[in-house]
């Protein structure tokens, strides 16, 4: 049983769980599929008559089951309304409840595993949420139907309110016993995108403005129950160390400190409260072995990636189209790009509550992968995946940062919870030094590009050579021929796709330092050197950087980011005069299945670059609600501006040198641009919306500062410390 | 040792060192977890509470410095602050993790400035960090309460 078990067929290969049979301490497996391995242990659910998504009160009230968390992307509120569409449901009297854990029920199906992610929640519930809003909007109608006497196809749903033109009329309370005897229809008719009332609208609003408006919101941190221990633990200052020796004469003095024990990555501090754990936290005194720790600076990594690219012994091809060998002769428009570690530093450190006794596990979080991270705990404690108990609260924030392959700080507290044992609820508090210092960083990634550009000004052969870290390395999931994370927006570029001879190829660097998705993955770099490579070889053909673009998509065919630039262009004035000082700059890029043009205006204030208005345009399909999208926008600006004018994780002699947002810099009020958004009309599914607004900014901004200063960017941050 | 605090107009005794931060306090003792932990070192503005009206950071501020003094968290604005109102029309919260800190910082703002600027907001409001990017909608929603208040 050494093959791995591939659960998924459909192509997401990031986030796809592979399952070896290791993982699950040598159960039976002969007969079970994949997902039957990852339920191992979990509890039957018993679901109403409605479904595992829908239940209905016996006030009529619609309660929506979210498989995916609500971490700020505006999830729930696009699930519920899916549902309550289909449903004719009374959108003031939706909510939504988070569902538990459990892959065979709960699972996202573009992954086989339950997580939420790469920006799929609405896209892969799309479907499933609609055919289980029509299934309990037809046993309504049903028991309607039976109860008045008359043909199912004349009766009306509208706001919970079922009625027939003989004047019959009855809310959804009225009917439910009826309609719960009802067997749910095998395919119930789905309605036609263009009668919608709800989707599209301006009605779809979010569920939770009140709740974190209140201070009444529920957070990891906020969770205390009876007999809490808090935890902190000491960690390794560098990446790859462990502990030699520690001295907790000190630590125990602390009022409060209850345990101290040494775990697998530090050691731990248990006491009663947070400011207990705290101090007999920096009280411990710990002797690291650093045989095997990073202990290289950022500029020392930087070089050896520069000269795995100048090499290319060690790399994997990822596209190779043409004859490479006799494309590359004479004058070439080289260029290269460096991109620093970026932490995520979502508002709210990573944290959990975790219960363990015996077999017996409960963990209380903001889970953003609950099959990874139970695979992660059953294998760090011995329990069976399924057997864990998830509760899976919101968080304030994640950008990825949640969603780790190794289980991370949640295995951390489960170990802590073992040791204390007793179901003690544990809750593990990591600070925002922790969290800061913790890596499963942005990897750092280094570009090398040599084009040939052909008579006309367009390119006609692209050599392509990206150096970084895998994010996939020694995760339980698949790792392909090479990583797709690290060259999409290379892979799959329209310009690629009209250039005749294309040589790709990926090199993967190693550190001990660990690396993980942040908000958009491969295009937080592969936008920006796509984007200003554009720009600059329009400048070198002297043409209009927006024209350039449009006889490339042309000749692709890429309609969706014609559209795109064509209306974010409209709407910023492209071409228009800007005051002196000021300049426009554009980027276009397709992530998640959606495509997003961005025209930024900059100027230079006290020589940082000020970015004053971001006009988006945006084609994600059928859009659910409009003002979450522009909501996601606003925040995927802004996100990617903070990391492209300021955000860099730097190692001095293998220790990091930003520690809290006072060396982190992060973009503030007074630095937020204004973000204007509008959707491209579609009629195509739902897809991404939480990351495809972020790859644009920094290539918008650093066309702006091309066109203003004539300079070409060559790394990020734009603002070095 | 037992210290007493006003907090939201009651007077509570809290059993804590009189060096422990007040955010801690609010949070572990008091149960009142609308104040958030973000940084521990006055940098995110999350743990936003007033003294007396002004707006500290309650991550640094420990509890000996409040004898006497008037603490107002969010759980005291009790939901019906033209803010919170403005906050929820305006869908200004994605995560929501900082939003209890930028209610109590804009709280403040429109205390001392019922009309404020937009470089009034951007003084007030840059020592408050949102990861999520609702910046343009905080700014909006501040104006429309100043809009309603003043109406």
């Amino acid at each position: 049983m050494n093959k791995p078990v591939t659960l998924s067929q459909n192509g997401t290969t990031r986030r796809d769980l592979v399952v070896g049979a290791s993982l699950v301490g040598g159960a039976l497996l002969v007969g079970c599929s994949p997902t039957d391995i990852l339920n191992l242990g979990a509890k039957k659910i018993d679901f109403g008559a409605f479904g595992p998504f829908i239940k209905i009160g016996a006030d009529g009230a619609v309660t929506v089951i979210s498989k995916h968390i609500e971490f700020g992307q505006g999830t729930h509120a696009g699930l519920a309304a899916i549902v309550a569409e289909e449903l004719d449901a009374d959108w003031s009297r939706v909510l939504v409840e988070q569902s538990p854990a459990n892959t065979k029920v709960y699972q996202n199906l573009l992954f086989g595993a339950q997580g939420t992610g790469g920006s799929t929640a609405i896209a892969n519930s799309w479907m499933q949420l609609r055919q289980a809003g029509a299934s309990a909007r037809a046993m309504f109608v049903q028991a309607a139907s039976t109860k008045w006497s008359v043909p199912a196809a004349e009766i009306t749903v509208k706001d919970s309110v079922v009625s027939h033109a003989s004047g019959e009329s009855a809310s959804f309370a009225d009917l439910l016993k009826d309609a719960a005897k009802i067997a749910p229809p095998a395919a119930p008719a789905l309605k036609d995108p263009k009668t919608f009332t709800l989707i599209g609208t301006q009605k779809v609003r979010r569920k939770d403005s009140l709740a974190k408006s209140t201070g009444t919101a529920v957070y990891t941190q906020d969770i205390h129950l009876p007999g809490m221990l808090t935890a902190m633990v000491a960690h390794a200052p560098r990446f790859g160390a462990k502990v030699a020796s520690f001295d907790d004469t000190e630590a125990k003095k602390v009022k409060g400190v209850v345990k101290i024990f040494k775990i697998a990555t530090g050691v731990a501090v248990v006491a009663e409260n947070t400011w207990a754990a705290k101090q007999g936290r920096d009280a411990l005194k710990v002797t690291w072995d650093e045989s095997k720790a990073e202990m290289r600076s950022t500029p020392q990594i930087a070089q050896s990636y520069a000269k795995l690219a100048a090499a290319r012994s060690d790399g994997v091809a990822f596209e190779s189209k043409g004859d490479a060998t006799k494309a590359f002769g004479g004058p070439l428009h080289t260029a290269a790009f460096d991109f620093p570690y970026l932490a995520h530093a979502a508002m709210e450190p990573m944290n959990c509550v975790a219960q363990v006794d015996g077999q017996k596990v409960k963990l209380t979080y903001g889970c953003q992968g609950p099959t990874m991270d139970q695979v992660n705990v059953a294998k760090a404690i011995g329990v069976l995946p399924g057997a864990i108990e998830i509760e899976t609260l919101t968080t304030g924030g994640s950008f990825g940062r949640r969603a780790t392959v190794d289980g991370d700080y949640v295995v951390e507290c489960a170990r802590i919870a073992k040791k204390i044992g007793g179901f003690v609820p544990v809750k593990l508090v990591w600070t925002r030094e922790d969290d800061m210092l913790g890596g499963h960083y942005r990897p750092m990634v280094h570009h090398d590009l040599a084009i040939k550009i052909g008579a006309d000004g367009y390119p006609t052969a692209w050599r392509h050579t990206v150096v970084t870290q895998s994010i996939m390395k020694g995760s339980p999931m698949p790792q392909g021929k090479f990583e797709a994370a690290a060259v999409e927006g290379v892979l799959g570029s329209p310009y690629l796709k009209v250039t005749s001879v294309v040589d790709g190829q990926v090199v993967m660097a190693e550190s001990p330092v660990s690396v993980l998705w942040w908000r958009s993955v491969g295009g937080t770099h592969t936008a920006l050197v796509m984007e200003h490579t554009i720009d600059q070889l329009a400048a070198k053909a002297g043409k209009d950087p927006v024209e350039y673009r449009r006889a490339l998509y042309t000749k692709a065919d890429a309609k969706r980011h014609l559209a795109v630039m064509d209306l974010a262009t409209q709407k910023a004035g492209w071409g228009k005069p800007l005051p002196a000082g000021t300049a426009r700059g554009i980027a276009v890029h397709e992530s998640f299945g959606s495509v997003v043009a961005q025209v930024a205006e900059v100027s230079i204030v006290d020589g940082v670059p000020r970015v004053g208005r971001v006009v988006c345009a945006v084609d994600c399909g059928i859009a659910i609600s409009p003002d979450q999208i522009a909501a996601q926008m606003e925040g995927a600006v802004t996100y990617g501006l903070s990391a492209a004018l300021f955000g860099e994780i730097t190692l001095k002699d293998g220790l990091v040198e930003q520690h809290n947002f006072d060396t982190y810099r992060v973009l503030r009020q007074n630095e937020a641009p204004t973000v204007e958004t509008y959707i491209v009309p579609s009629g195509a599914n739902p897809s991404g919306i939480g990351e495809p607004g972020t790859p644009p900014i920094a290539p918008a901004v650093a066309n702006a500062l091309l066109a203003l200063t004539g300079k070409p960017t060559t790394s990020l941050p734009f603002v070095k410390a | 040792m037992s210290i007493a605090l006003e907090v939201n107009g009651k007077t509570l005794q809290v059993e804590a060192a009189p060096d422990t931060p007040l955010l801690w306090v609010l949070r572990d003792e008091l149960k009142m977890t609308g104040s958030k932990f973000g940084c521990g070192i006055a940098q995110c503005g999350a743990c936003t509470v007033h003294a007396d009206g002004q707006p500290i950071r309650s991550c640094s501020t420990p509890i000996e410095a409040l004898a006497g003094v008037k603490i107002t968290t969010i759980e005291g604005l009790n939901g019906d602050h033209p803010l919170q109102v403005a906050w929820v029309k305006h869908d200004v919260p994605q995560c929501g993790y900082c939003q209890s800190g930028q209610i109590m910082a804009a709280a403040a703002l429109l205390a001392e400035k019922p009309r404020p600027t937009d470089a009034d907001i951007d003084a007030a409001m840059s020592g408050n960090i949102c990861r999520c990017g609702a910046y343009q909608r905080i700014r909006a929603a501040i104006k429309d309460a100043a809009a309603s208040k003043s109406a």
